[in-house]
């Protein structure tokens, strides 16, 4: 049973690590000199778009992929909307940034296998998503930041009839307002 | 005279989007009734393209139904009673023969059509139905539903519409078509996902869930205008709309006020009413035919099963039980039995119960199988399978011996409902 477990953690990290830059692009953009990448030297934008960036000397903690912010999926087993507890501390830690960081907005997005009909789903999904919110804002978040939605079993992750798929189409995404 | 026109009678529907008709490829039907009717279906005389166009119709539909044995008509062409020698189609041991002639004239097509009793020797149904001439197909169902009507005593279903939802990698489609998958029409499409399409009782509009805005959004749209209003769309999600069998109340699901719970709501949106307080996932209310009661799916048990409850309140009363989990229950027609998808083992069955004996009936072999609803004469019943690795349509006759697999050209149909009689 233990085994187990870990061997659906397991793949559920890789599951998330694989997708990570799909995902959140603005992982990709951490490095410590973002404008020259996004800076073709259009004449007109350039100096807007210089001067901007490199006045924050720190990094946002939610653009570091080392960080633990890098993380913006939980998972569930199947049925099941309660947070796990692998991935409690991935949402403690979303939830101290956003009370730090008031002016950020997420959007939680609930998912189910297809083991269940599309409506059914569609409950679970949201019963995922308000179980992240809740924990968020008991961590410090407040409301205004949050907006949980349910995509049921409707934006499948991946395809496939079996275990391997269906555990990574389990999960409440966090998708930050960029 | 027996002879009526039946004007109109068919081809109601005006959808501005294109018709992608003929998109059906392949129809596979699997197994037979118990007592198969014999009939022989004569080409039509007249205009010859036109009587084959129709002839392929009939055929198609009384096939598929599984009822009937086509006895080949080779050989013999009347069109009128006077040139029937009922001894020739006695040897062939046919039972009934349906002749008849078309014509067309100014853009509309009328097909006077015969069917007649071999053994007795006697007319049974003698009917003219016209039709304008895009509408071949029409006029084509309405004749099967007259054959299947005379021949077996319940009403035919070949003239009714169903709605479906295809997915094609992103983008998704929400599609009206003919009974037998032809026909198709647009009714939305778009890059976000639609689920839970539910025809109103006249068959005029289409309620649905669409994710168009970013969640789930219920709307009703009018099948005649393409103009829709929002249903509901308060936070969180709101879905599983289902219409009153008198079209002046609708009941779906919302999030707002905590977990998926039964509302009841006009069908203009407004008075918003909650009638469950379980705190579980309530969800896929459908009335029943008297509009007294409610099925729905709920997890308040532990797992999601099939409840019943009056719809002005009252006790709730749980219809399911064993081993695994059932959902998307639908009333048959009749009021004497509910349809709906048992998993058990990872496997979906199309699964029937009977409220008096609660005895379950499994009428499918299990696989991926979803969201059955019955044909309006309650005899079909219609859902969402698989083959050759795509979502298809499939029926299968409330007796488990019929099934039909409807492959679509490309992409997987998804969430199919059965609409009304038109």
């Amino acid at each position: 049973m233990k085994k187990l477990i870990i061997s659906i953690v397991l793949v559920n990290l890789l599951a998330a690590c694989a997708s990570e830059p799909k995902k959140e692009p603005v992982a990709d953009v951490s490095a410590p000199a973002p404008t020259t990448a996004s800076a073709p030297a259009t004449k007109d934008e350039a100096p807007r778009v210089a001067p901007a960036a490199p006045v924050k000397a720190d990094v946002d903690p939610l653009n570091d992929p080392a960080s633990i912010l890098a993380k913006r999926s939980v998972y569930y087993p199947f049925d099941v909307a309660i947070v796990q507890e692998e991935d409690k501390p991935v949402v403690q830690a979303h939830a101290k940034y956003l009370s730090e960081h008031s002016n950020r907005k997420v959007r939680l997005e609930g998912n189910c296998d297809e083991r269940g009909s599309n409506e059914y789903n569609l409950g679970l999904g949201q019963r995922r998503a308000d179980g992240v919110q809740k924990m968020l804002e008991l961590g410090g978040a407040s409301a205004d930041q949050l907006e949980s939605v349910s995509y049921g079993e409707e934006k499948p992750r991946a395809s496939g009839h079996d275990e391997a798929s269906w555990s990574q189409n389990r999960r409440t995404d966090l998708n930050y307002a960029r | 005279m027996m002879l009526r026109i039946l004007q109109g009678m068919v081809g109601l529907l005006l959808l501005a989007q294109a018709s992608m008709a003929n998109a059906v490829l392949t129809i596979e039907i699997i197994g037979a009734g118990e007592h198969q009717i014999p009939v022989s279906i004569v080409p039509f005389g007249g205009d010859e393209k036109i009587a084959q166009s129709i002839n392929e119709v009939v055929t198609g539909d009384l096939q598929r139904s599984g009822l009937f044995r086509l006895v080949d008509p080779t050989g013999k062409s009347p069109h009128v009673p006077a040139e029937v020698s009922y001894p020739d189609w006695e040897v062939r041991g046919t039972e009934a023969l349906a002749i008849g002639t078309v014509a067309a004239q100014g853009g509309r097509i009328e097909a006077r059509f015969r069917l007649l009793d071999v053994v007795k020797q006697t007319e049974l149904v003698g009917q003219a139905v016209s039709a304008s001439e895009n509408q071949i197909r029409a006029i084509g169902h309405r004749i099967a539903d007259l054959i299947y009507e005379k021949l077996t005593g319940d009403k035919g279903v070949f003239s009714t519409r169903i709605a479906y939802v295809n997915r094609q990698g992103k983008k998704f489609s929400l599609i009206v078509a003919d009974s037998d998958g032809y026909n198709e029409q647009v009714v939305l499409a778009q890059n976000e996902p639609i689920m839970s399409p539910a025809w109103s009782p006249d068959g005029s509009h289409l309620a649905y869930v669409s994710f168009e805005t970013g969640h789930a959004v219920v709307y009703v749209q009018s099948l005649y205008t393409n103009r829709r209003v929002v249903l509901a769309n308060f936070r969180g999600s709101n879905s599983a709309p289902a219409w009153s069998p008198d079209g002046k109340q609708m009941a779906l699901v919302l999030t707002r006020d905590g977990s998926s719970q039964i509302y009841l709501v006009r069908p203009d949106g407004s008075d918003v009413r909650r009638i469950t307080f379980s705190g579980a996932i309530d969800t896929e209310p459908h009335f029943s035919p008297d509009g007294q009661y409610l099925l729905f799916t709920s997890d308040r048990g532990g797992s999601p099963q099939i409840y019943r409850m009056p719809v002005k309140g009252g006790s709730t009363e749980r219809l399911t039980f064993g081993e695994g989990s059932n959902f998307s229950p639908r009333h048959s027609p009749d009021g004497k039995n509910f349809v709906f998808a048992h998993l058990k083992n990872g496997r979906f069955y199309i699964t029937t119960q009977a409220f008096q004996t609660g005895q379950m009936s499994l009428l499918t072999e299990g696989g991926w199988e979803k969201k059955p609803s019955f044909a309006p004469n309650g005899k079909l019943i219609l859902f969402a399978s698989e083959g050759r690795g795509r979502g298809i349509l499939a029926t299968v006759s409330s007796d488990g011996r019929v099934k039909q697999h409807m492959f679509t050209q490309s992409g997987d149909a998804r969430e199919p409902v059965w609409g009304p009689y038109p």
